[in-house]
C-alpha cells in the first residue's frame, strides 16, 4: 500500500504567502482569546483545593453544595465530571486558612452530609507555590526554545534555528488560544505536552531541514525555491504518517485516559495537528525569506566536495560520521 | 551484505535479555505484606527477629505465603488481606512497642529475581494511593529563636565582664544593646565580637545613647537555617515511625521545604495531626521524699502524691516527678553522644544556653545527690526518656547526662532531646491525596491507554509496510520493554504522567521507523537494488533521527531541571524513552532485517509495501 504517488514536486513555496496568512490570522485569534477570555489557571498554578467525591448514588449536587457552604465557603464550586456519581469541587485559598486545614473541614462536612461519600482525590496548592510553579513553567519554555535554537543553530544554520523557533512558538501560541476559547483548565500536565509538542514538532523541522540541505548537496542546478518544495514533497508520505502514529496514541489516551489525562490529550493533539503545518509550511518560508542559500548552508563542505569529486565520484553515498547503524 | 558483526548481534540479544528479566517481576503482581522495622536504633535487627515472627505465625496459625530480612527489616506475604490485617495486630501485639509493624505491599516475583535485583516499577502516589505533602519551614522562625537566645547570652557576658547597659532588646532578627557611655560600647564590641564571631556589629546613636546592634551574617543565618531543617526532617522521620508507614518518603526540597510523601495512608487528619504535632522536652527533679514502696505502689496505678505527677521511664517503671518545671526544653541548644573521659562510660552531652545555664546551675546547686527527670512530652502522653543522679554542682551549660547503657543509646536519645521538638514552625502548603481504588483507577487507565494506542499502531504499521513493518512493532516493543526494565532498575517513581510519557514516548519513537523505511523505499524507487537500498535508507535515516531526537532530548532536559512533582515524573520517562528508542529503532530494528535480508545473496524485492516507481 502507498498512500502518496507525487510524480512531480508540489510548488509549496509558491503558497507561502498564503500559508502566512493562514498562520497570522491564526496567531492573532489565538492572541486576542488570550488577553480577552485569558486562560483558566488549575489549582497547581492559582492555588486552592480541587476535590474529586465519589458517591454509591447519583450524587446529589444541591447537598453537596449546602454542606460546602456550611462551612462558609461560597466562592466554591460543584460539578459534576465523568458519570452522575463523580463530584468534582474547586475551592479558591482562603485567607487565614491553611490548605491543609480547609481539606479537612470540607471533607469531615461532606461525610456529615451524607455518610457514604468518599474522597477519592484532594489537590491542595497555597498561593505561594503556584506562583513558583507559574515561574518555573516559564523559565522552561525559555530554556527549552533557547536550547533548540542552539542546537539548529550549530547544526544547521540561525536562519533555520530562527525559522523553526518561530513556527513553533506559534503552535505554542495556538494551543494556549485554544484553551483560552474553550476555558479548558490549563495544569502542570499541559504545560508538560506543550514543552513536549515543542520537542517534538521541532523534529518536523529538522526532518525537512535536514532534506533542504542534502538537496543542496545534490541538486547543484536548482533554485532554493525548487530544492525546498522538493525536500518537503519527498518527505511528506513520513510527516503525514509519523505523525498519524503519534495522534494515534495520543488519541488513545484522550479515549482511555480519565479526567486527569484528558486535557494533557487534548494540548497534544492541537499541538500535533498544527505541528504539521507549521512546522513546514510557516518554518520552510521563513527560512526562505530570511535568505537560506547553498553558499550560507554548505559554503565549506561544497569545497571539500569538489575536491573530492575531482578523486572519485562523489555520488554514491556521503561518508557517515556514525558507525551506529 | 548486510550482516552485523557477531559482537553486534550478541549485544543487541544480551540488551534484550536483560531487559525481560528487569521487566517480568512487573507481571507477578503484588501480595499484600507486612513490614516489621525495629522502631529505635538501639533494637538489633537479626535473623532472631526473622525466627521470632515465624513462631508466632506458627503459634496463632497464620498462613504465609513468604517471610524474609532484608536490611531495613523482616517482611512477610500473605495470601489475602485479612491475613494480613490479622498478622499486623498480633505481631504488634507480640512484639510490642519495640518494633514497628506496617501494612505493605510485596512483590510475588520469585527469589532469583529477587536476588538479582529485579524488582517491579515503583509506583507514585497516584497510582498506589496515598498522602504527599510539602511542608514550608517557616525560617523566620527560626532565626528569631536564635537572635532571641543572643539576648539572654549577651545580658550575661555583659555582667560577668562588669559592663554596665542601658538594656539588650530583640528587634526581628538583630540584637540591639543600648548603652549610656561610648568607653562601655568599644568594650561590649570587643567582648561580643570575640565571643560571637558570626554577628555582624554595627553602632549607631538614639538620643544620648549609643547603640551597638548585632545581626546574624549570612553565613551563620544559613547555619542556623540548615540546622533547623535538618532537625525538623529528624523530628518528622521519628514521628512518622510510629504512623506504621510502610515506604514513607522525607527529603528536603530547595533551602526550606521538606516533602512528605506517605504511602497507602488514608487517614490524612491523622497524618496531618502527627506532623503538626509539637513535642517539648521539660527538666523535672524527681520527688525522693516519696519513694517508699506503698507510694510507689499507688503510683503504678495512677495516684500521684500531692504536687507530684507519675510518668513512667523507658522500661515502663513509674517514677513520681515534681510538678513544678525546673527548665524546658527551649533552653537545649545542642545534644550529641559522648564518652566520659573518667569513667569511660557512655553520656549525652546537652548544650544550654546562657539563661538555661544560670537556672541549670541555681537547680543543681541545691539538690546535689538527687534525681533530675527528663521528660519528653507528646501528643498529651510523657515519657521519662531518663532521670539522672546530679553528682555536683552544674555550671557553664554544659551537662553530662551519664547512665547510658551503650552508644547507640547515648545517640538515640541525644536524638531525641534534639529531635523531641521542631526546631521551627512548619506549614502545609502542598496536599495531594489519592485514595487507593482511584490509584487503580489510574494504572488501569494508563495501562489501557498504552495498549490500545499501541495495538492500533501496530495494525497500521503492519498494513503499510508489511514485514518492515512488523519488524518496526517488533523494534517498538522492545522499546517498551526496554523502557519498563530501565525504569524498574532505577526505581524512578512512577506517576501517572510517567505512564502518559511511556505512551507518548511509543508514539513518538515511531517516528524513527517510520522515517527508515520510507527513505528504505526511495532508494528503491530510485532503482537501487534491495540490499544496497537497505544499507542507504539505515545509513542516511541516522542523521535525521539523531537530530530530531536532540530537540526532543533537549525539551526533556528542560522539563526535568525546571519541574516539580508530576512534571519530573514525565520528563524522566520521556527522556529515557527517547534513549531507548534510538536503540531499538536503529539498531533492533536493522539486526532483525539483516536476519530476514542480509543473508540472502540473490535478493529480488524487500516486503515493504508497494512502491510505485516513478
Amino acid at each position: 500500500m502507498e498512500l502518496f504517488r507525487i510524480k512531480n514536486d508540489i510548488p509549496f513555496m509558491s503558497y507561502g504567502r498564503l500559508t502566512t496568512a493562514i498562520s497570522l490570522i491564526t496567531f492573532v485569534l489565538a492572541v486576542v482569546f488570550l488577553v480577552t477570555r485569558g486562560l483558566n489557571f488549575g489549582v497547581d498554578f492559582t492555588g486552592g483545593t480541587i476535590m474529586e467525591v465519589n458517591y454509591p448514588q447519583a450524587a446529589n449536587l444541591e447537598n453537596v453544595r449546602k454542606a460546602v457552604d456550611s462551612i462558609g465557603l461560597k466562592e466554591a464550586t460543584v460539578q459534576n465530571f465523568g458519570s452522575s456519581h463523580d463530584v468534582l469541587i474547586r475551592l479558591p485559598v482562603k485567607a487565614g486558612v491553611s490548605v491543609s486545614q480547609l481539606s479537612e473541614q470540607v471533607k469531615s462536612a461532606l461525610v456529615t452530609a451524607d455518610p457514604k461519600a468518599e474522597v477519592r482525590r484532594v489537590e491542595s496548592v497555597g498561593a505561594q507555590v503556584g506562583d513558583e510553579l507559574y515561574e518555573n513553567g516559564g523559565l522552561a519554555l525559555f530554556f527549552v526554545s533557547l536550547g533548540i535554537v542552539l542546537y539548529l543553530w550549530l547544526r544547521f544554520e540561525w536562519r533555520f534555528a530562527v525559522a523553526a523557533i518561530i513556527a513553533n512558538m506559534h503552535d505554542v501560541v495556538i494551543i494556549l488560544g485554544f484553551f483560552a476559547f474553550f476555558q479548558w483548565e490549563f495544569n502542570l500536565t499541559v504545560l508538560a505536552a506543550i514543552l513536549a509538542v515543542l520537542g517534538y514538532s521541532v523534529n518536523e523541522s529538522v526532518v525537512v531541514f535536514d532534506r533542504v540541505r542534502e538537496n543542496f548537496r545534490k541538486m547543484r542546478k536548482a533554485s532554493v525555491v525548487q530544492v525546498i518544495d522538493n525536500a518537503i514533497t519527498r518527505t511528506m508520505s513520513r510527516t503525514i504518517i509519523t505523525h498519524t502514529m503519534t495522534q494515534t496514541m495520543v488519541g488513545s489516551m484522550l479515549l482511555f485516559g480519565g479526567e486527569v489525562l484528558h486535557n494533557f490529550a487534548l494540548a497534544l493533539t492541537i499541538g500535533i495537528l498544527f505541528g504539521i503545518y507549521s512546522s513546514v509550511l510557516v518554518a520552510c518560508p521563513i527560512a526562505m525569506w530570511l535568505g537560506v542559500s547553498r553558499a550560507n548552508l554548505i559554503g565549506d563542505v561544497e569545497k571539500k566536495d569538489d575536491a573530492a569529486k575531482s578523486g572519485k565520484k562523489a555520488d554514491v553515498a556521503e561518508p557517515h560520521p556514525s558507525d551506529f547503524a | 551484505m548486510n550482516r552485523y558483526p557477531l559482537w553486534k548481534n550478541v549485544f543487541v540479544a544480551i540488551v534484550i535479555l536483560i531487559g525481560l528479566i528487569y521487566t517480568i517481576p512487573n507481571f507477578f503482581g503484588e501480595s499484600p505484606a507486612v513490614q516489621i522495622t525495629p522502631a529505635k536504633s538501639t533494637t538489633k535487627l537479626d535473623s532472631a527477629l526473622l525466627g521470632q515472627v515465624e513462631s508466632v505465625f506458627q503459634q496463632e496459625n497464620i498462613a504465609y505465603d513468604g517471610v524474609y530480612l532484608d536490611a531495613r527489616g523482616v517482611k512477610a506475604r500473605f495470601a489475602n488481606t485479612d491475613t494480613q490485617i490479622r498478622a499486623k495486630d498480633v505481631l504488634q501485639a507480640r512484639l510490642g512497642s519495640d518494633y514497628t509493624v506496617a501494612l505493605n505491599l510485596l512483590s510475588r516475583s520469585p527469589d532469583w529475581l529477587r536476588s538479582v535485583g529485579a524488582k517491579p516499577m515503583y509506583l507514585g502516589l497516584d497510582l498506589r494511593g496515598g498522602v504527599h505533602f510539602l511542608l514550608q519551614v517557616d525560617m523566620k522562625a527560626a532565626l528569631s529563636k536564635a537572635a532571641e537566645r543572643f539576648v539572654g547570652d549577651f545580658r550575661l557576658a555583659l555582667r560577668k565582664e562588669r559592663i554596665s547597659y542601658v538594656g539588650v532588646s530583640r528587634e526581628g532578627e538583630t540584637v540591639q544593646i543600648n548603652f549610656n557611655d561610648e568607653a562601655e560600647l568599644i568594650k561590649a564590641k570587643a567582648i561580643i565580637g570575640k565571643e560571637y564571631p558570626n554577628l555582624t556589629l554595627t553602632e549607631s546613636s538614639n538620643g544620648s545613647e549609643r547603640v551597638l546592634k548585632a545581626s546574624l551574617n549570612l553565613v551563620e543565618q544559613k547555619r542556623i537555617q540548615d540546622f533547623a531543617i535538618k532537625q525538623n526532617i529528624q523530628t518528622l522521620h521519628n514521628r512518622i515511625n510510629e504512623l506504621g508507614v510502610a515506604e514513607p518518603i522525607i527529603q528536603q526540597q530547595g533551602a526550606d521545604r521538606v516533602v512528605v510523601q506517605l504511602p497507602g495512608v488514608q487517614d490524612t487528619a491523622k497524618a496531618k495531626d502527627i506532623l503538626g504535632r509539637t513535642a517539648t522536652l521539660e527538666i523535672r527533679l524527681v520527688d525522693e521524699d516519696k519513694t517508699d514502696a506503698a507510694t510507689l505502689e499507688k503510683a503504678a496505678n495512677g495516684q500521684a502524691p500531692l504536687g507530684d505527677d507519675v510518668f513512667k521511664d523507658r522500661d515502663g517503671q513509674p517514677v513520681l516527678v515534681k510538678k513544678s518545671v525546673a527548665l524546658t526544653g527551649d533552653y537545649i541548644t545542642d545534644a550529641g553522644p559522648g564518652v566520659d573521659s573518667q569513667s569511660g562510660r557512655n553520656t549525652v552531652n546537652v548544650t544550654l544556653d546562657a539563661r538555661g545555664a544560670r537556672i541549670f546551675q541555681q537547680v543543681t546547686r541545691e539538690n546535689v545527690g538527687k534525681r533530675l527527670a527528663i521528660l519528653l512530652i507528646e501528643k498529651g502522653s510523657t515519657e521519662v526518656i531518663t532521670a539522672p543522679t546530679i553528682n555536683e554542682e552544674i555550671g557553664g551549660g554544659r551537662v553530662q547526662i551519664s547512665g547510658m547503657a551503650n552508644t547507640q543509646e547515648a545517640t538515640d536519645i541525644s536524638l531525641l532531646l534534639r529531635a523531641g521538638a521542631l526546631a521551627a514552625p512548619m506549614d502545609i502548603i502542598e496536599e495531594r491525596t489519592v485514595g487507593p481504588s482511584m490509584g487503580q483507577d489510574n494504572i488501569n487507565r494508563g495501562i489501557h491507554s498504552t495498549l490500545w494506542g499501541f495495538a492500533a499502531i501496530a495494525v497500521m504499521m503492519m498494513v503499510y509496510y508489511m514485514a518492515f513493518g512488523a519488524v518496526s512493532v517488533a523494534a517498538l516493543a522492545i522499546n517498551l520493554l526496554l523502557l519498563v526494565a530501565i525504569l524498574s532498575m532505577l526505581q524512578a517513581t512512577l506517576t501517572l504522567p510517567g505512564l502518559a510519557a511511556i505512551a507518548l514516548a511509543l508514539g513518538m519513537a515511531i517516528d524513527a521507523n517510520v522515517l527508515i523505511n520510507e527513505r528504505v523505499r526511495e532508494e528503491l524507487r530510485n532503482g537501487n537494488t534491495p540490499q544496497a537500498s537497505i544499507h542507504a535508507g539505515y545509513d542516511r535515516a541516522w542523521d535525521t533521527i539523531l537530530d530530531s531526537n536532540v530537540t526532543t532530548l533537549i525539551a526533556g532536559l528542560a522539563l526535568f531541571m525546571f519541574g516539580t512533582g508530576p512534571i519530573k515524573g514525565f520528563a524522566v520517562v520521556h527522556v529515557l524513552g527517547i534513549l531507548t528508542s534510538m536503540f531499538s529503532a536503529v539498531l533492533v530494528s536493522r539486526a532483525m532485517v539483516n536476519f530476514m535480508y542480509g543473508y540472502r545473496r540473490k535478493l529480488s524485492q524487500l516486503s515493504i509495501g508497494q512502491i510505485f516507481r516513478a
